[in-house]
């Protein structure tokens, strides 16, 4: 059958052929997983049971249940971020979808779409679905990997029509406080930019608390706030997210939302509500775990001679590598079984790093970082 | 946090790692993670290390009683006093004070509920403030300290993903 050419265009993610070598290989360990260790906690699975056991598996509202809507926005308070839950609010499937529905509902075919680099690797092929131009902005390592206003003027982001990036950052690690983003977001005003800010890493963070791109001055109308349940609460398999936004956007989200998907997960909804309620103490738990992996694949990095920057998000680490960083990793997978992710699959400026994920156990971290430091020697 | 607070949370969750693990994971040197685990242990916060036992997949005859007891008190007999006598058996493997029916709750361990029967008969029984006992034998343990017993799954994540 004849596939459509702007998919035959898209190329299939660089991270699938680290997935099949890690798949054929034995006794492997893996550095290379982009989603939490944990299982969902248990209130919030309790609620999806129950709901299943109540027989609550009809459809919700395209905008997903009033309770939750109700719920995320309270939940969203913590940064500062005040959205309506009636006309401001949309509930996805995942923070993927929220992606997808940005660019479809809010940008036009042959729209400049400015994507930060490296970075998660669904914005670029989303933004040509929808018929974008992606215009790639290098982030660099001697910045902490943060975008900066310079970085998009000498892209030339100035006659861009959208910005979408991630912070706390996938695969960096990098995070953007409030004095790193006023001038992204100067930035985007002065040029016009939508924004579409995915913050799904917020509760991840680990030198200070997540600030929210829309609570600067004049940036709540024209930034989507795509977030989810996904990272913090532990449950990327009950694909629930959401997506903040003015109301005339969220209108548009749905039109999509509601002839494409019609509704998000129903008994991820369920879980989603609980978690939000009653879950904090669990999500700090897992958050104060990966603080301590975080230091520790720091420090054991630092100590084989790896230059790593100071990661505060996420759960992710982005050190240098020695050579070329695909052969460096599929080296390091073959020789010792130890799978990470090359940092060039992430764009220009990943390239000679590795994405190196700490959501694993500490008795792996161990057993990994000193197969590492055997490989290195 | 304070380093004490630190230390402590690590060792809760794995005291057989090493100090340059907990030094790597709290961002402090060896030095001061040993000195952590000093004042924890001479200010009596941390009184020892253990293994958390399953041991229904150890091959050994074992059982744990879990005893109730109701005492009474006098001008000169205070619950320190009796816990102490209690405490002092190396059948009993915990004592507490507990707020509710009855005073003092016990886990006591032998071989058979024979063994431990006897024991609380023979020794726990005659002590002349104890003026009642009910034991509850253990049957099934599902969780310990935290640390569930039942297997599971394995990690099933895709093992690189975005
Ligand atoms: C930055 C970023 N955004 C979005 C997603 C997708 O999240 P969801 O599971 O909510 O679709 C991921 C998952 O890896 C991610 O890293």
């Amino acid at each position: 059958m004849k596939v459509a050419d702007r998919v035959e265009r898209t190329p299939p993610s660089g991270i699938r052929k680290f997935f099949e070598l890690a798949e054929a290989a034995d006794d492997v360990i893996s550095l290379g997983v982009g989603e939490p260790d944990f299982s969902a906690p248990w209130a919030a699975r309790a609620a999806a049971i129950d709901a299943l056991e109540r027989g609550q598996t009809s459809y919700t509202a395209n905008r997903g249940r009033a309770d939750l809507r109700e719920g995320i926005a309270e939940h969203v308070t913590q940064y500062d971020l005040d959205y309506d839950p009636e006309s401001e609010i949309i509930v996805t499937a995942g923070a993927s979808e929220a992606v997808d529905l940005s660019m479809r509902a809010l940008v036009d075919p042959g729209d400049t779409v400015a994507v930060p680099q490296p970075s998660y690797i669904s914005y670029a092929p989303t933004a040509k679905f929808a018929g974008a131009e992606v215009l790639p902005v290098p982030t660099r390592a001697e910045n902490g990997f943060k975008l900066t206003d310079d970085a998009l003027a000498a892209a030339g982001a100035a006659d861009a029509d959208a910005l979408i990036y991630c912070y706390p950052n996938n695969p960096t690690g990098a995070v953007m406080d409030e004095a790193d983003l006023r001038p992204v977001a100067n930035f985007a005003r002065e040029h016009d930019l939508t924004v579409f800010a995915d913050e799904i890493y917020a509760a991840l963070t680990y030198g200070g608390d997540h600030d929210s791109i829309a609570t600067l001055p004049g940036m709540g109308e024209r930034t989507v706030v795509i977030g989810g349940f996904s990272k913090a609460f532990a449950m990327t398999g009950l694909r629930l997210g959401y997506a903040l936004a003015p109301p005339e956007a969220v209108e548009a989200m749905n039109r999509v939302h509601q002839y494409t998907m019609l509704s998000a997960p129903t008994t991820a909804q369920f879980a989603g509500l609980e978690a939000i309620r009653s879950c904090d103490d669990a999500v700090e738990e897992m958050r104060e775990a990966y603080d301590r992996r975080r230091r520790y694949v720091l420090s054991r990095f630092r100590e084989m001679g790896l230059d790593c920057f100071e990661a505060e998000g996420a759960f992710y680490v982005f050190p240098e590598c020695p050579g070329d960083d695909e052969q460096f990793a599929e080296n390091l997978l073959t020789e010792e079984g130890v799978a990470v992710v090359p940092g060039s699959v992430f764009g220009e400026g990943g390239e000679g790093h590795l994405r190196v994920s700490y959501a694993t156990g500490m008795d792996d971290l161990r057993e990994a970082t000193a197969r590492i430091e055997r490989f290195l020697d | 946090m304070d380093a004490e607070r630190d230390v402590l949370d690590l060792l809760l969750a794995d005291a057989r790692q090493s100090t340059a693990d907990i030094a790597r994971q709290t961002d402090r040197t060896e030095a001061e993670v040993e000195a952590a685990i000093d004042d924890l242990e001479a200010a009596g916060v941390v009184h020892g290390y253990q293994a958390v036992v399953d041991w229904a997949n150890a091959d050994e005859e074992r059982v744990e009683g879990h005893v109730e007891l109701n005492v009474e008190l006098d001008r000169e007999t205070k619950y320190e006093d009796i816990a102490g006598r209690i405490a002092n058996y190396s059948e009993v493997e915990t004592l507490r004070l507990v707020s509710g029916d009855y005073d003092f709750a016990a886990v006591v361990v032998g071989t058979s509920m024979r063994d431990v029967s006897a024991f609380v008969a023979d020794q726990i029984a005659p002590i002349p403030e104890v003026t009642q006992t009910v034991t509850h034998f253990v049957m099934d343990t599902y969780k310990r300290r935290g640390v569930e017993f039942a297997d599971h799954d394995d990690d099933d994540r895709l093992s690189v993903s975005p």
